[in-house]
């Protein structure tokens, strides 16, 4: 394994947390803009995260270790996340560690301590939110699971570099099985991330809210982690969205500085693009019922299933 | 007996139109209740003073029955009626913390009172209130509901977003609600108390801040009260002026309550548009009547201001621009699934429901309880103007919205009828004398949630004696909780707007 490849697998770890924020302004910029409003700044969240930290943290009566661990717990699965996603080369060291089952394990075991941690606390919000999520949770994984598996079946390989790489390089054809599982991709990402139509990030409503609700009870550096720990998530799913579905403008095979030069504004046209989809996607839907979002979830659970047998049915 | 016999005996009282009142001994109260209820009347207010008379207001049909009874005729407590109009209740026990008059209702926990007085303390009832002492936190006992896996949700006095102060306590299953608690009067400001200390022709500023977003509707309703107790005439300008400033009032609300409805439903495409189109009113507003919001717009004899040829010509426009954007959006609801889907069949109060609980107002008018003062007791101008009453029956958020766009589309209507017709005259406020000692007074204005009341009596010297302001919310309260039931609890905040109840006009 040569300098670059470890060079490049740094760079894209950083590139991922430093980033992440920056991409959920440039969402929240765009949904202001796409409801005729003003849109706040590009930096809005970093000066909320560096606002945060810079506050002194109150933590609830009765809460346990498990309560404080978790920020840290969930930030780390997300960067752990982030070093097996090929957002700029395929050519990560980390490939041989972890596989893209793995990757949908990093972000179970985020949900699992954060949810736990919500009921630590035992306020009826917290235990509101973490039921409700964990109900969406269990849901989007699997479809998760098999938009992963058509993609592995297309690239006869689980990791998620080389599958990029893989589709990346193939001669250039069009899967019909890649069509129905971006459907079922996209919609598990709004799931996943809190977006509407399952959640609102913007509520103020305790008793609709799924995400926030957890974190009702985080302040200062936690709460900044927690928050820094969703946007990461959020830039997470749009890179393995772009590795399953747009891989081409990575650096792919050997290392090559180069390609990895272009890689990186090839990547920032990527979120722009996705950044605005994303926003518009929110801005023409409105919040389901709580008990639509199975509704929902199954939608995208057929759509991978569909993806799946149009693959082996088809070949395509 | 019938109700024929109490409007017999009634006679016609100052203030709104349509007004008569009756005194009835205590023996007979809960028969003039039972007599109005059978009737197809329904209870607007009940209150009490510190002289002990205790007086409810009765709408029945064609009238505004008034009926007065001495509690200290009575050796035990006085009867209560909440079984004949379940939204007594309330009004009866806040009765007993503000003045002190016990009645037979069952439910002896406070309403009003929050450890913040003793509870030996009887705020309108003392000369001089005793020096504040921190008091113990009372133990306020929730109905408690058992069975396998149900459990409670706490939610407020302070919330997430800046809305104003109230807890509900909910017994749920799972996301099921099987019942929903209500606990008021966390902004209780002593509003009746600060009444009787300002002179009785300065009481109609601060009935414009009883409830912020229905300045014109109490404001209008003190001075009704207090021209008819002192037998004034406004302008025939004035009237229509203030017609002008109650429909441009509920216009604007409903703006930003169905912007806020679209926004509960996680659709801010609805808010930032309804809130462009209020602002656009606002603006007009202040361009046409000099002030955006229209505190003390009203004041007794009149109006503030006048309406300037110019400013007519803007508020038209608006007007006319508004109608149309309204309709556009009007169409977007109702074809946005997601949105349907959220509305319909959400908090349902059917009219049976709403008919037994006595649910007034809007949120009536959209459970099939046709019932509007403007139409059906019109005051000036309302009786040249014909407003349309607006109705559905199907009770949901759906049907709550329906009836804000109608409402707002007919405010719009009317507000263009009146720049086009109101009468010129050269005054737009006449001087009001000081009402006589002891006379009463009450008036009833249609406001945009629903029948506002203030009944007012006067002391010597242009003084306050009592003062009871009444927000229709008191009536709708008790009805949230029933449209909450079988619902999920994240359907809750969407509901509780659809209603958009007054809290500080309820805790006063």
């Amino acid at each position: 394994m040569s300098g670059l490849a470890w060079f490049t697998q740094l760079l894209e770890v950083l590139a991922a947390i430093s980033l992440a924020p920056l991409f959920l302004g440039w969402v929240n910029q765009c949904r202001a803009w796409l409801q005729n409003r003003r849109a706040p700044s590009l930096l809005l969240p970093y000066r909320g995260i560096r606002k945060l930290f810079h506050k002194d943290a109150v933590l609830a009566e009765g809460a346990s270790p498990l309560f404080r661990a978790a920020p840290y717990v969930v930030f780390g699965a997300m960067v752990a996340a982030a070093a097996i996603i090929p957002s700029m080369g395929t050519g990560l060291p980390f490939t041989t560690a972890a596989d893209a089952i793995a990757l949908v394990g990093l972000f179970a075991t985020a949900r699992v301590f954060m949810s736990l941690a919500a009921m630590d606390i035992g306020t009826a919000f917290g235990t509101l939110g973490a039921r409700r999520e964990m109900m969406v949770g269990f849901l989007a994984e699997p479809a998760l699971l098999i938009v992963i598996f058509v993609a592995s079946l297309l690239s006869a390989t689980t990791a998620l570099p080389l599958i990029a790489e893989r589709l990346a390089t193939q001669a250039p054809a069009l899967y019909p099985s890649l069509a129905f599982t971006a459907v079922a991709f996209t919609m598990v990402l709004l799931a996943e991330n809190a977006r509407i139509p399952v959640d609102n990030p913007a509520t103020h409503l305790e008793l609709t809210m799924i995400h926030e609700a957890m974190l009702l009870e985080y302040s200062a550096r936690h709460l900044a982690l927690m928050e820094w720990a969703a946007a990461l998530k959020l830039f997470n799913y749009a890179c393995i969205g772009f590795a399953l579905f747009v891989p081409w403008g990575a650096s792919t095979g050997e290392p090559d500085p180069a390609a990895l030069l272009l890689s990186m504004p090839v990547l920032v046209g990527k979120l722009a693009v996705a950044g605005v989809w994303l926003a518009l996607l929110e801005t023409v839907s409105a919040k389901l019922r709580v008990f639509r979002a199975p509704e929902f979830l199954a939608t995208a659970f057929m759509f991978a299933v569909l993806g799946l047998l149009v693959h082996l049915l088809l070949g395509a | 007996m019938s109700l024929s016999r109490w409007l017999h005996d009634a006679r016609p009282m100052p203030g709104a139109p349509g007004l008569r009142c009756v005194d009835v001994d205590v023996t007979a109260w809960r028969d003039f209740a039972q007599d109005s209820a059978a009737a197809g009347g329904r209870l607007l207010a009940l209150w009490g003073t510190a002289a002990g008379t205790v007086h409810m207001i009765a709408l029945v049909p064609d009238a505004a029955l008034v009926a007065t009874a001495r509690a200290d005729h009575t050796a035990a407590a006085f009867p209560g009626i909440e079984d004949v109009f379940p939204a007594a209740s309330r009004m009866q026990r806040a009765m007993r913390d503000m003045v002190g008059i016990e009645t037979t209702d069952a439910d002896g926990r406070p309403w009003l009172r929050h450890a913040a007085w003793g509870p030996d303390v009887r705020p309108l009832a003392h000369c001089e209130l005793p020096a504040a002492v921190p008091q113990p936190v009372d133990d306020y006992r929730f109905v408690r509901v058992d069975g396998d896996g149900v459990h409670e949700i706490a939610v407020g006095p302070v919330h997430a977003g800046i809305i104003e102060p109230g807890h509900f306590r909910f017994s749920v299953v799972g996301e099921k609600v099987l019942r929903l608690e209500e606990r008021l009067g966390y902004v209780h400001k002593g509003i009746e108390r600060r009444f009787t200390e300002l002179p009785i022709r300065e009481g109609h500023r601060l009935a414009a801040r009883v409830s912020g977003d229905s300045a014109v509707a109490f404001s209008w309703a003190y001075c009704q009260a207090l021209e008819g107790m002192t037998d004034t005439r406004i302008p025939a300008r004035a009237a229509w002026l203030r017609g002008l400033a109650l429909e441009l009032e509920r216009a604007a609300n409903h703006l930003g309550d169905l912007g806020a409805l679209g926004n509960d439903a996680g659709f801010a495409f609805g808010l930032s548009q309804f809130l462009r189109l209020k602002e656009g009113l606002l603006r007009a507003t202040a361009r046409a009547l000099g002030q955006r919001y229209l505190n003390d717009y009203v004041v007794p004899g009149g109006v503030r201001a006048d309406l300037s040829g110019e400013g007519a010509v803007t508020l038209e426009q608006c007007a006319v621009s508004l109608v149309l954007e309204i309709r556009r959006l009007r169409e977007i609801y109702e074809e946005h699934a997601g949105v349907r889907d959220r509305f319909v069949g959400a908090g349902t109060v059917t009219p049976e429901l709403a008919a037994r609980l006595g649910l007034v107002g809007l949120a009536g008018r959209a459970s099939g309880q046709a019932f509007d003062l403007r139409s059906d007791m019109p005051c000036e101008p309302y009786a040249a103007l014909k407003p349309r009453k607006s109705g559905c029956g199907d009770g949901d958020v759906l049907a709550r919205v329906a009836v804000r766009f109608d409402e707002a589309l007919e405010s719009l209507r009317l507000v263009r009828a009146m720049i086009a017709q109101v009468p010129t005259a050269e005054l737009v406020a006449t001087t009001v004398t000081e009402p006589t000692d002891g006379s009463h007074g009450i008036g009833l204005i249609e406001g945009w949630r629903g029948p506002v009341a203030i009944a007012l009596e006067a002391g010597p010297g242009g003084t306050v004696r009592r003062c009871h302001p009444h927000d229709p919310s008191w009536n709708n309260w008790p009805v949230l909780e029933h449209a909450i039931i079988g619902n999920i609890v994240p359907d809750f905040p969407l509901i509780n707007k659809s209603f958009n109840l007054s809290y500080s006009g309820h805790d006063l």
